[in-house]
């Protein structure tokens, strides 16, 4: 642990580091559409209480007394009502809420369980190399969206599980990525030099080499959000969310089980699902490999 | 011939992993395991029997080498919710999965190569610059919302398309083959592959773009061109070929995992696959039910990624038959 701490504070301290990532971030117009979507989602998330012009599990009455139900756009209800009369746009800024939760503490440990993993498997090689390697492969051989929907059943459905399982199904693909890089780095001579004048093993992981795969964890990371954000809304699709947590993929299954598309109400179904694919979308802007998004094996 | 072998014991290893994973998943989740497997309306003496059965009376590693024996058999136990066998639904259902699959890949893989040299021939210009993100916008979109964009045009609006299912009430067709070429079929199938093509053929694009790129830079691309050949030629002949490699093998390795992302298409449109059964047999608390259809989705996706694999080394002269791993 104090290792850790002291590679954060020396990465920290370095001159390149912070600002390598923020390099990265605004290197090129797709990079900085990426970082303002999520500027965005995030400060809507802070400040939804104050954005949502109603509450959003409020059921709301018309005239006469009757459920509010199915209203169009108006300027009452900025994106009309649902079925069960409650208004779409405050459920949309408060389903930013959920996103983000999901988003960044899943792809949080998708990170660190696939860079500790990666550092540690293609540093030391040989049998943990081959042990990390096949838990990898074992994993990659599982189905994504079954594994998710059978643990949510058999465990408790809800935020949680999903959290689970996206960082135990995703850490392969980070873990791979930051070993081969790994495998360059420990061969360069200044991890060379670090050896020979007897730095710990423990200094030369996270003080000589863990910085320069940072970035890369970084991409990955990125990716690991919009993952987690579609796997949250699958999963809520599917009905194994949880159905006391307002998020984009709730208020899409609540629009398919309650004949939105029969009745064709676009206001309803088409924003939560836009704000998926604008935050998807946004890392994989940040990230742009777009091969290693789409398909980690074929590079390695 | 070693590498080929060596591929295969590693593949076989993980299908028995995730077997084995399969089985402590659905007996060693908190709660009473056999409540799992054991319907609340049984009468005792068919508990006892369905104990017995599946061995649950006895100890876990007894159960587990039960397991093994029972599904080298094709044993996956009964359905409660069906009554019947559950290889028999599985297998049933797998059918329509595959064809389903099968239809989406191809447009998509046909799509995407042809999309994906395209851009590559235009690098660099602006229909490079809106078609990109409109791309990942596609692979950034959760396949069921997909769906029900496609339902609410195609299906209610426009009333092209049936809102659901793989048949109209009442066709009957004497056998598997005549069901799936039957225009009724047919019919049902359009929008639901539709929708799985839009979301895979993403992947073959930007893979196709990316390697035509690379190749179109190598030295034999260079020798054609200084021979005098035209372009149509040389992207053609020379760079669409080898360019073509790494697409096969994500075509082999899209089939195992959309068989398994199947689950919310299926869903979407009602498509009796495999997808939708595993969902409405954990719904509905049917294990064993669950159990076959999850078993049978890893499974093809691990064989899958085996096939992929060692198309990879095959095909690709440039991979070094002499590394291990």
């Amino acid at each position: 642990m104090a290792a850790t701490a002291e590679a954060l504070s020396v990465i920290a301290s370095r001159p390149g580091g912070l600002r390598r990532v923020l390099r990265l971030a605004t290197s090129d117009g797709f990079a900085l559409a990426g970082t303002l979507i999520y500027l965005v989602l995030i400060l809507v998330a802070i400040f939804a209480d104050q954005i949502a012009t109603h509450d959003p599990t409020q059921i709301l009455f018309g005239a006469r007394g009757r459920i509010a139900r199915n209203l169009p756009i108006s300027f009452d209800h900025l994106l009309g009502t649902t079925h069960g009369g409650r208004d779409i746009f405050s459920q949309l800024v408060m389903g930013s809420r959920s996103a983000v939760t999901i988003g960044l503490t899943a792809a949080f440990f998708v990170v660190l369980i696939g860079t500790l993993l990666g550092l540690v498997s293609g540093y030391f090689g040989g049998w943990i190399d081959a042990i990390v390697m096949r838990f990898a492969d074992i994993v990659l051989g599982l189905p994504f969206l079954p594994f998710v929907i059978v643990l949510s059943a058999l465990s408790r459905p809800g935020t949680v599980t999903i959290v689970f399982a996206v960082a135990v199904l995703l850490w392969p693909n980070t873990a791979r990525v930051i070993r081969s890089q790994v495998l360059s780095l420990r061969e360069r001579s200044y991890v060379e030099a670090a050896r020979v004048t007897g730095c710990s093993t423990a200094r030369i992981i996270f003080v000589h080499i863990a910085p320069g795969i940072l970035p890369l964890s970084f991409t990955y990371g990125s990716i690991a959000v919009g993952w987690a954000i579609l796997t949250e809304a699958s999963a809520s699709f599917l009905g194994f969310g949880d159905p006391r947590v307002i998020s984009w993929g709730g208020m899409l299954q609540d629009a398919f089980s309650s004949q939105a598309l029969s009745r064709g109400a676009w206001n309803w179904f088409v924003p939560p699902g836009l704000c998926i694919v604008l935050v998807v979308l946004a890392g994989f802007f940040i990230s742009r490999g777009y091969e290693e998004i789409l398909f980690p094996k074929l590079r390695d | 011939m070693r590498l080929v072998l060596s591929r295969l014991a590693s593949g076989l290893f993980v299908l028995w992993a995730v077997v084995t994973l399969c089985f402590l998943m659905f007996r060693l989740m908190p709660g009473d395991p056999t409540l799992n497997y054991i319907e609340p309306t049984m009468t005792e003496e068919q508990r006892q029997d369905m104990l017995r059965a599946f061995g649950l009376d006895r100890p876990l590693h007894e159960q587990y080498v039960l397991y093994l024996l029972n599904l080298v058999q094709g044993n996956l136990g009964q359905s409660f919710l069906h009554g019947r066998p559950v290889l028999e639904l599985v297998l049933d259902a797998f059918p329509l999965t595959v064809v389903l699959t099968l239809s989406a890949l191809v447009i998509a893989y046909v799509f995407g190569i042809i999309a994906g040299a395209w851009l590559a021939w235009n690098r660099g210009r602006a229909s490079e610059a809106v078609a990109i993100p409109l791309v990942l916008a596609t692979r950034a979109a959760p396949e069921f919302w997909l769906g029900m964009l496609m339902l609410a045009a195609f299906a209610f609006a426009l009333g092209w398309f049936p809102s659901g299912g793989a048949a109209t009430a009442g066709e009957d067709h004497s056998s598997l083959l005549a069901r799936l070429t039957s225009a009724d079929f047919l019919h049902h199938l359009v929008l639901p592959a539709a929708t799985l093509a839009v979301y895979l053929q993403g992947l073959p694009l930007l893979l196709m773009r990316s390697t035509m790129l690379e190749v179109m830079q190598d030295e034999f691309v260079t020798m054609a061109r200084m021979k005098g050949l035209s372009e149509w030629t040389i992207v053609m002949r020379h760079a669409a070929r080898n360019a073509l490699l790494p697409v096969a093998t994500a075509f082999a390795l899209g089939v195992g995992g959309s068989v398994g992302g199947n689950v919310v298409i299926e869903t979407v449109f009602a498509w009796p696959g495999l997808g939708r059964m595993l969902v409405s047999a954990v719904q509905g608390a049917d294990y064993p039910l669950a159990q076959g259809a999850f078993l049978l989705i890893a499974a093809v996706l691990v064989v899958m990624n085996i096939i992929a694999d060692l198309l990879y080394a095959v095909l690709d002269p440039r991979v070094s038959h002499g590394r291990h791993g």
